[in-house]
């Protein structure tokens, strides 16, 4: 692929998708679709900003449990990860449970919670088990591959087995826990949004997946369409932070964080 | 006690430790190393010689104590397995820590040894100085070369300022410029320094140059074949690898290399 200029590279991509909105206006324009079938851009802008105190309450509510479904992912995908390196017998026992969670569809497991708990702790939960496996399975990845002559080395100079955890087995790890907690960002979001419109259509919650199924009850596509872009937006926005934060982390030495190489 | 079980004459220097009759079997039924009988002298420079699989590098884990003998001993006559602590180990690859500078990957020891970075940070900055790179301490590993990234690996081992530096091929992936330049460095620390090296090489012309005792072992199974001293006096200039004393042991040590292989190899 042969590399763009640091103009073009946003220039390009912005014009595109300005052709785009502006190829979508005009059809529903000239064709003179209804709103309720195929709204304009123009419309949506104006329904998410008419809607915004609306819509900004449903976005804080989602993006909350988003973010709660992930430190909750990420404090037991992590414990979990260490457990699986002190004790194969562990990971034996319990990965199989990891499995099933990651397996089952969220979308058939969110009905049943929904019996046993109320709706913002199924959506909170929901969150938290689409989030965990990746952190989970990179994690445990990561700290089974360190380097085994630096394992030696720490042997010989008589490493506690904290100070090979804390000092090297962690750090060789974090590049995989970092890619997996990206991953687990954006399926954090997938999960609390399938977990709400399951407990929507039971007739309860106050996020934006909510906001989506009662536009849709009252037909009212453009803020079906705004509150889409908000999700979009929030998916990009949690998908950015933790690029941002994995490329601060690394930018120093590891790999994926290095400017490809200058042809 | 006598020392019929050594394959060499009796070492000069007083010997810092032995192997007696050590063998090495892995889980696998791999037979490494069959009854190996070695003397290491105090200040002695020996190198292990001997094509792969001849059982050199398990030798050298086996005393530094990443892995157990399967029968036989090794017999410390310093204070016992203090000698643990006196001891430090190159691989052949730089084996550095990606994620810390060239002075952190230095100062791991002492940090393992619960020394704080103040008290560290003179010992660090003077074992870097020693290998050549008193400039790259903030540099990570990945923006070293390959000679370079060795030489910050040699200076963790020397930080410890051990008594026993056992080196395992260290030399073997550079090429031959860096190669020789590194042979005149590490010979140059071994004199200023009281040190015992243990050498692993595949280089007859590397094991001669540095050592003052070169071990011949064979493979299958890894054995001793010969020792043979290196009566060539140091310092050892450049100069040295073109003198006909040095060809001819070079040509000495590649004879019995071959007539070891031989028997077994060609049948």
């Amino acid at each position: 692929m042969s590399r763009l200029p640091a103009l073009g590279r946003i220039l390009l991509p912005a014009i595109f998708m300005a052709a785009l909105l502006m190829a979508w206006e005009m059809l529903v324009r000239l064709a003179a679709i209804p709103p309720y079938v195929l709204p304009s851009p123009t419309l949506i802008g104006a329904t998410l900003i008419n809607d915004w105190p609306l819509l900004s309450r449903a976005l804080v509510v989602t993006l909350i449990t988003t973010l709660e479904g992930l430190a909750l992912a990420l404090v037991g995908g992590v414990g979990l990860a260490l457990l699986f390196a002190r004790s194969r017998t562990i990971e034996w026992v319990l990965y199989p449970y990891a499995v099933i969670l990651q397996v089952t569809p969220i979308i058939a497991i969110a009905p049943l919670l929904l019996i046993y708990t109320s709706s913002e702790t199924t959506v909170l939960i929901c969150a938290w088990i689409v989030a965990f496996f990746p952190i989970l399975s990179n994690t445990t990845t990561g700290l089974r591959a360190t380097d085994r002559n630096l394992l030696a080395l720490f042997t010989l100079y008589g490493a506690s087995s904290w100070q090979v955890l804390w000092h090297l087995r962690m750090r060789a790890a974090l590049p995989y826990f970092l890619a997996g907690l990206r991953i687990g960002g954006g399926l954090s979001l997938i999960g609390a949004v399938v977990a709400e419109i399951a407990a929507g259509s039971a007739g309860a919650g106050g996020g934006l997946a909510y906001r989506i199924v009662e536009a849709q009850y009252r037909l009212n596509i453009p803020r079906m369409f705004a509150a889409l872009i908000l999700l979009a937006v929030a998916g990009i926005a949690i998908f950015a932070v933790l690029s941002g934060i994995s490329h601060l982390l690394l930018r120093r030495w590891h790999e994926s964080a290095l400017a490809p190489p200058e042809r | 006690m006598t020392d019929a079980a050594a394959p060499t004459k009796a070492a000069p220097a007083p010997p810092l430790l032995r192997l007696e009759r050590v063998s090495k079997t892995f889980p696998n039924g791999t037979m490494a190393l069959d009854a190996l009988s070695l003397a290491i002298g105090q200040g002695e420079f020996v190198s292990l010689l001997g094509p792969s699989g001849c059982g050199k590098s398990t030798a050298l884990r086996l005393i530094a104590g990443l892995i157990a003998p399967t029968a036989g001993d090794i017999v410390w006559n310093d204070a016992g397995r203090a000698g643990h602590r006196a001891l430090s180990f190159v691989f052949q690859e730089s084996t550095l820590m990606p994620w810390a500078t060239a002075f952190d990957n230095v100062m791991m020891p002492l940090k393992l040894r619960g020394m704080r970075r103040t008290e560290a940070a003179p010992r660090v900055l003077e074992a870097l100085a020693q290998v050549g790179l008193p400039d790259s301490a903030g540099a990570y590993p990945r923006e070293l070369s390959g000679g370079m990234k060795m030489r910050v690996s040699i200076a963790r081992a020397l930080v410890t300022e051990p008594t026993l530096l056992l080196m395992d091929e260290p030399f073997a992936a550079l090429d031959e410029i860096t190669r020789f330049r590194l042979n005149q460095d590490l010979l140059q620390l071994y004199r200023s320094r009281a040190m015992t090296i243990v050498f692993v090489t595949h280089s007859i012309y590397e094991s001669v140059f540095l050592s003052s005792r070169v071990v011949v072992m064979a493979p299958r199974p890894g054995r001793v074949v010969s020792a043979i001293d290196v009566p060539l006096a140091y310092p050892r200039p450049e100069a040295l690898r073109s003198d006909a004393a040095y060809n001819r042991l070079c040509n000495h040590l590649s004879e019995a290399l071959h007539t070891a292989m031989a028997p077994r190899d060609f049948l």
